[in-house]
């Protein structure tokens, strides 16, 4: 019988331990194939963060390191001077990039390092069992702001592209959803583009990805879809936010 | 004869890190390291390596993680208060069985301290730079030859072994010139293959894995364990000591780094005097010399610990001469260095 459908080389046959809809599965999936598709896979190296993906180096089929919580853009950096020629990303979610590890984002991204960043936002801490994010939208109720996250109290949240499309160094930087199969297709499209940026040594590229956390929103995935349209959308909309993929930052 | 070069201690660091293969250095500028970045700044163009000034102590030791796990050889440097915010990476890269080397360049302290000559950090670099069961190699030069010939041994050691190395200075050392001698450079591509570095699989291999997780706790329980295994090989190994007149001595002291240069001139001036007194003087404060310090202890009356803290080594000394003879302690800290005639005058109260 022909194959139709295969699964991915880039993923492993580990049972992935993320909850019941949860999309980082989605997203695992859509980075694997892009690996795959540009040939890339055999010289990719993973940073891992601390958060949810932790254990994505069990996953993907490439090299990976697992960094402390926060670092893995300085990590990341450390490997691409050493291994120019091998292609580095990171996959960390919204407590360790834009919290805990707002420097190193920050600062990888203005030197222009040459290297892609998946960035989870699920505006929640995930791992811990749902504790405020820095992305965790006004009003938002979590374990640490259980009357809802009251700006004046516990501040806004952080727009990463927004933020990191005023730096010089970043080449590609574009927010996209995967809640419905176009947004995963256009999802897939976005990370391709951004890793061909890094395989052309343009610059810094990220891809924010808003997914859904349905076990610490207390929701169902249906429901959690739901909000991630009208609650999450809306306050971070889709689309690229820096594109210097053409010229490069340099 | 090899050509003297007359250095700066910290400049001599970083010029004994490029002949040893290092092609990766990541600093944070601090008062009174950063002639070794600046050194470094000027010299990685040239050999076509990488000097990077990161945005803050953390991220210099977590590139120095992410080089090292890529299989070179990488190495960052502070003083005290710098230390203190490396010790994160430093304890996944030791949990993560991956050789770098970090130098401490150490001044006073606590907090922000001051910018003189200190040796206050020996416990943060002997027990605690970071959490959980772990060590690291730790050198303690006493003069700009030595900090030279410590780096390409702490490089090749902390590779044999798969583990972090320091070198552990002051701001003495690092600010004085001396003449000093280097080996032939090593090429990166001459030394031994690291097998287990994430340089991609280049479909040759499965993928290789950079971790120190492991929530199962009868795996991290044996991970921990079999690396304590090796650390009993590196303290059977791996031990470097100097013993100054020690073999007729009554009374012995025990210094390492700039205080060991003033407790030699101190053992000197005893000596003019007709006092039997002699310095062992540890070059690895982990792995700690205890055997030459008990098997000292066995022969003697008294023991002088001098550092420039107020006493940390001494607690080491203590334990391996497990009350056999008397350990005094002389200090000065904060970023004062004690003269020659203080501990002469120590010691003669020893004497009487």
């Amino acid at each position: 019988m022909a194959i139709v459908f295969e699964k991915t080389k880039g993923l492993t046959d580990a049972d992935l331990h993320y909850c019941p809809g949860c999309t980082h599965g989605i997203i695992h999936r859509i980075v694997a194939e892009s690996l795959v598709e540009l040939d890339i896979l055999e010289k990719s190296v993973i940073i891992c963060p601390v958060g949810c993906s932790v254990m994505a180096y069990d996953y993907f089929t490439c090299d990976a390191i697992e960094a402390p919580h926060g670092r893995a853009p300085a990590v990341a950096t450390g490997v691409k001077r050493a291994l120019p020629d091998n292609f580095v990303f990171t996959y960390q979610g919204d407590g360790d990039l834009a919290a805990i590890g707002t420097a190193e984002t920050v600062h990888a991204a203005t030197r222009g390092e040459n290297i892609t960043v998946i960035f989870v936002n699920n505006t929640i801490y995930g791992m811990t069992g749902g504790q405020m994010a820095p992305t965790s939208l006004p009003g938002q109720v979590t374990q640490t702001t259980p009357y809802g996250r009251n700006p004046k109290e516990a501040g806004y949240p952080v727009k990463v592209c927004e933020m990191l499309s005023t730096l010089d160094g970043v080449a590609f930087a574009q927010r996209v959803s995967v809640d419905t199969p176009k947004n995963i297709n256009e999802a897939k499209k976005a990370i391709k583009k951004a890793f061909k940026a890094q395989l052309d040594k343009k610059g810094f590229s990220i891809i924010e990805v808003l997914s859904t956390c349905p076990t610490n929103w207390g929701m169902t995935p249906i429901d959690a879809l739901e909000r991630l349209r009208t609650e999450m959308m809306p306050y971070y909309p889709l689309g690229v936010y820096k594109d210097r993929t053409e010229e490069g930052v340099f | 004869m090899a050509e003297k070069f007359l250095m700066k201690g910290n400049e001599a660091l970083g010029e004994a890190a490029i002949r040893s293969g290092c092609k990766h250095f990541f600093g944070y500028p601090i008062t009174p390291q950063t002639e070794l970045s600046a050194y470094m700044a000027k010299q990685m163009p040239k050999i076509n390596g990488t000097f990077l000034q990161a945005e803050s102590e953390i991220a210099a030791a977590n590139m120095v993680l992410g080089a090292a796990s890529a299989g070179v050889r990488a190495m960052t440097s502070s003083s005290s208060p710098g230390i203190s915010l490396k010790s994160e990476a430093v304890s996944y890269i030791a949990g993560s069985d991956l050789p770098c080397l970090i130098v401490n360049v150490m001044r006073g302290g606590p907090g922000l301290g001051g910018i003189q000559p200190s040796q206050a950090d020996y416990w943060q670099a002997t027990k605690a730079l970071g959490h959980g069961d772990y060590q690291l190699l730790v050198y303690a030069p006493a003069s700009v030859q030595e900090m030279v010939d410590l780096v390409g041994k702490a490089f090749d050691t902390a590779d044999k072994y798969r583990m972090p190395a320091m070198i552990l200075a002051d701001g003495m050392l690092g600010q004085m010139m001396e003449p000093v001698a280097f080996p032939d450079k090593i090429e990166p591509e001459d030394l031994p293959k690291k097998e287990w570095a994430t340089t991609g699989t280049k479909g040759e291999r499965e993928h290789n894995i950079v971790n120190s997780l492991y929530l199962k706790p009868e795996i991290l329980e044996k991970m921990v364990v079999e690396r304590f295994k090796r650390y009993e090989t590196v303290k059977q190994n791996e031990v470097m000591v100097e013993e100054y007149l020690t073999e007729d001595a009554d009374i012995i002291t025990v210094a390492y780094g700039a205080s060991a240069r003033v407790t030699r001139s101190a053992v000197n001036m005893a000596r003019e005097k007709g006092i039997k007194v002699g310095m062992i003087r540890p070059i690895t404060l982990w792995p700690f010399p205890e055997k030459t310090i008990s098997a000292t202890a066995d022969k003697v009356n008294k023991m002088l610990v001098v550092e420039m803290s107020m006493g940390q080594m001494v607690e080491d000394v203590k334990l391996a001469v497990n009350g056999k003879c008397d350990v005094e302690f002389y200090g000065r800290t904060g970023g004062i260095i004690p003269k020659p005639r203080e501990v002469f005058e120590q010691i003669e109260l020893l004497a009487k």
